[in-house]
This record gives structure tokens, sequence and C-alpha cells, in this order.
């Protein structure tokens, strides 16, 4: 098949129901209303769309499809995934595939429909009550989010587990050549799901209460144990290797493209960097990052945040090499001269 | 190869993201990376509209252009206004001339004004005059031809308004041969 020119919100949409999804509930917000949009035209004929009335029916509608055994998905953008984080955490209460998109924007609160990455800790550490996980992956384009998408849903099948794909407002609206990946998705078998079969002999429940202690602390064990599973098989990142390197820029999404091109400016000037790309957010890629800055003068984290995946940067690196941040906010994006400029200042004004 | 940084800009409704497209539909035929990136938002809601597209040989770093613009096609004179500053040295600016009036006076880069209106009112379809400026456009970018501009019309625009095709077409042709 040849490459097609395709918003990454239309795109996403596309390798969802590629990857076998057949039910999708999304509640419009920008800017990732073309993907709901895009499921509402072509989701009818494979399986379930709903415009549900809020974010929070959304996400209890991918609950009650996931707990039947459906491909179950919802995306939405900053504001609305504060509001799902409920449901995100019944879901991997009650072991429940789902795939989540996200295309992030400027908060806190409605804040702005501009990129932004403000969102990083929403995802990772999540909004939700108790102990749990959310594998969050991270594209940089648009043929990296459908693929992503469609790992989104083998992770979430393989794993019993919610997995957010936490694209930027970029991403979700720009375009690029684009190939989508149109082979089946294998199912995986779902004996546990609550799919209306009586010839099991038994009721399938799917739940996330559990009111014996014993019991509920037997469960967060058995997922604890699962998260070290994720760590120990999924940690995936990128690194721009170059053994001249003096300075490591770490960065996902769009600003890891931003830094690319800071990147080649640095050459020019004679100052060597390099790029370390997490491409899961979680699990963090925590150990492959602390060695690939081994040796470097400093990393600089560049984020369209305050910071927050900066965090994550210094408890990979546990003080071994000194990590600087460099942030914009609201929907304002770094330009490639200023990244430029603050590996110059940390370097003592060469 | 130098890398393209194009903006297409003007009010909305002028066709600037159409444009922006075609040429992207183009790079992306020849095998080359691209990106298109437009504005969204409230940004459309204030009347302008304009989009960014980047073309490389193999990777495009950056989808969004914050300076170097190497091509700016400019519908409108708030258009040239902001994206001027943002540009090359060596910049090819197509600007509609119409309504663009005041470039300032020291600027260096080349202009190609055509007035697309014009070339629009002359066949009796004022929609056709964003072809018209994509054929200016395309003509200060070698590595394209002028088949290919008509070969992307047709097949962006061929199935969704074919009564229109042959007036987008002649449209592009006329911006394509005209002279600045």
């Amino acid at each position: 098949m040849s490459k097609v020119l395709m918003k990454g919100n239309e795109a996403i949409a596309q390798a969802a129901i590629a990857a076998g999804c057949n039910a999708f509930f999304g509640y419009p917000i920008t800017p990732q209303n073309e993907l709901i949009e895009y499921m509402s035209k072509y989701m009818p004929d494979k399986g379930a769309f709903v415009q549900a009335e809020s974010e929070l029916a959304a996400i209890n509608m991918v609950y009650g499809a996931a707990a039947a055994g459906a491909r179950a998905m919802t995306s939405s953008s900053s504001p609305g995934l504060a509001l799902k984080q409920e449901g995100i955490s019944y879901c991997a209460g009650a072991e429940l595939p789902a795939v989540i998109v996200s295309v992030s924007r400027g908060g806190p609160g409605l804040g702005g429909i501009l990129p932004a990455q403000g969102d990083y800790n929403q995802a990772t550490r999540g909004g939700g009550n108790g102990d749990y996980k959310v594998i969050v992956l991270a594209p940089n384009g648009v043929q990296e989010a459908t693929e992503m998408v469609r790992k989104a849903f083998y992770l979430a099948d393989t794993y019993r587990n919610p997995v957010i794909v936490l694209a930027d407002g970029v991403i979700g609206q720009m375009m690029e050549p684009v190939e989508i990946n149109t082979e089946a998705l294998p199912l995986i078998a779902k004996p546990w799901a609550s799919d209306g079969n009586l010839s099991r002999g038994h009721r399938n429940v799917v739940n996330s209460l559990f009111l014996n202690p014993v019991e509920l602390e037997k469960h967060n064990q058995d997922l604890r144990a699962k998260y070290d599973l994720i760590e120990e098989k999924e940690v995936d990142y990128e690194l721009s290797h170059d053994e001249n390197a003096e300075v490591m820029f770490v960065a996902y999404g769009t600003p890891s493209r931003i830094v690319k091109a800071a990147i080649e400016n640095l050459k020019a000037e004679g100052i060597n960097a390099c790029l370390f790309r997490p491409k899961t957010l979680y699990p963090f890629p925590y150990e492959a990052l602390k060695k690939a800055a081994q040796g470097k003068k400093f990393v600089l984290c560049a984020e369209l945040s305050m910071g927050q995946m900066i965090q994550d940067v210094r408890l990979s690196l546990e003080g071994s090499v000194p990590a600087h941040f460099y942030g914009r906010a609201g929907g304002m994006v770094f330009e490639p001269k200023e990244l430029v400029n603050a590996v110059k200042d940390h370097l003592g004004g060469r | 190869m130098k890398t393209i940084k194009c903006v297409s800009a003007g009010f909305g409704g002028q066709g600037v993201l159409t444009v922006g497209q075609l040429i992207a539909i183009l790079a992306m035929d020849k095998d080359l990376a691209v990106s298109w990136m437009p504005s969204y938002g409230p940004e459309m809601r204030g009347g302008t509209a304009n989009c960014h597209v980047v073309i490389d040989a193999k990777e495009v770093s950056s989808p969004l252009i914050a300076e170097g613009i190497t091509h700016l096609l400019a519908m409108n004179q708030p258009a040239l206004d902001k994206f001027l500053p943002r540009c090359a040295e060596d910049v090819v600016i197509v600007t509609n001339a119409s309504l663009v009036k005041n470039v300032p006076s020291d600027f260096k880069g080349s202009l190609i004004p055509i007035d697309f209106n014009q070339i629009a009112q002359d066949l009796n379809e004022l929609k056709v005059a964003n072809m018209a400026a994509f054929g200016a456009l395309l003509r200060t970018m070698p590595m394209f031809s002028r088949e290919d501009g008509i070969e992307a019309i047709i097949k962006k625009l061929g199935k969704k308004n074919e009564s229109l095709t042959e007036l987008n077409i002649k449209a592009f042709e006329m911006g394509y041969a005209k002279e600045a």
C-alpha cells in the first residue's frame, strides 16, 4: 500500500479500527475532535460507536465493553482525561484491556487548546485511586502514532491493563504521509470476559471490589507482579547515538523533533549533542537513560511543561550526571534556537 | 537537499490550507519527508488561517516553522506582516497583489506579486484564486513540475468536486504561467 497524507487524529482512528477496535466511546474536545469524527463515520460498520453524554460516561462504557470482551477505546484531551481518571483506576483494578488516546493541550483547568505536555504526570502517575499503573506510549509523529495505537491494543490485551497513547496537539492536528498496518491483530483469548456465554457452567464476574483485605492485598500483589513484568519487558526508547556528544537531550513527543533540529544547529557551532527519547513513559527507561548519559557534561530535559518528566530523568540519573530543564507551556512551543541557547548557557557561555 | 520551509497564509476561506496540502502531497509522491501543520482553534476564528509545510530528504525535524521560512504565500496583508519577520534572507514570497500592498522597501528576497483574484474573476469563479496561487508558488519550487501540480490537483480535489477540476487546473496553469 502506498502512503497517504493524513491528519494524526484521523490516522490514529483508522489504525485503531485496523487493529480490531470494535467499540469506541468518546466525547468531543479540541484538539482531538477529528478522531471521534472519523470513528463516528467508520466505526458503525465494525462495531459500536457512542458519543457519550460526558467523558465520565465514555470511560465507563469502555469499562463495560472491555468487560464483555470488546477491543474498547476512548479518546480525549487534557481536561477530559482528568474526568476519566476514576474510570481508568476501575479498569486497572478490574484488569480490563482498554486503550485511551490523550491528545494533550495546555492546562491546568480548561487551559487552552494548543499543544502542551503538562499531562505527563497525569498519564504516568494517574489521578485515580489505588496502586495501579497504566502503560503510556508517546509517539513523535503521525506514522508512529498509528503504530503505537496498534501496539496499545496488543499490550492492553496481553496484560489486561489500560494503555494510554499520549500524543500532543501537534500530532493530532498535523498531516504526514502514513502507511497504516492493516494486518489483522490476532485476538487474544479472553476466557475471563463477562460475555454472556452460558456454556461455561460458571459466571464470569468482572469487578474491582474486594471487601476481604486478604484478597485485596493478594490482588495488589498480583497487580504489582504484572507491573514488574511490564517494566522488565516493555521499556522502549530511541537513542540518537553520537560518540562525541558532550550533551544529551531528553525529550518525548513533538519536542523530540524540535530537539533534532537544535542538535543540527549545535553541530554547526561545533557542539555535539545527542537525543534520548523515551517511547514508553511507563515503563520509563530508567536504566537505559542512565547508561546513555554516562560521560556527558549534562543532560537537558526539554518539555512543553514546567517540568514533569525531569523528575523521572533525575530518578534515572541518580545524581551521576547533572540534569537541567528547559520548558515552555500553555501552547507556546520552543524553537530550536532556544534549546541551542540553553545548552550554551549551561556550557558556560560558549 | 535544502529543507523547504513553506508557509501558506491568508484569510479563512481563501483556501490556503488546501494549497499547503497540495504541496505536501507532491512531496509525498516524490518520496520526500513532509509535514503539514495547520493553525487551529482560536487562531482560525479571528479570520486568519495558515499552515506550515516542511519538506526534507529523509526526516522532518520540527513540523513547526519558527524561523527561516524559504517560501511564503501571502494571500493578504496580515499574512505578510505576520510571517515576514520569520523569513530567511533568500525567501521567495508570492503575494496576492490586490490584497498585499505594503512590502517593506528594504525587503531583499524575491517577490512575486500576482493578482490571483483577477485570474479567478476572469474565470468567473472566485473559489479558484488559491489554485492560481498554488501554480505561482509551485513554480518557485524547481523540484516539482507543472505536470506534478496538475496531478496533485486531480488527486486531492478531483473526486471532491469534479465540476470544478477543470477550472482548478485552468487557474493553476494561469498562476503558473504568470510573470510577476
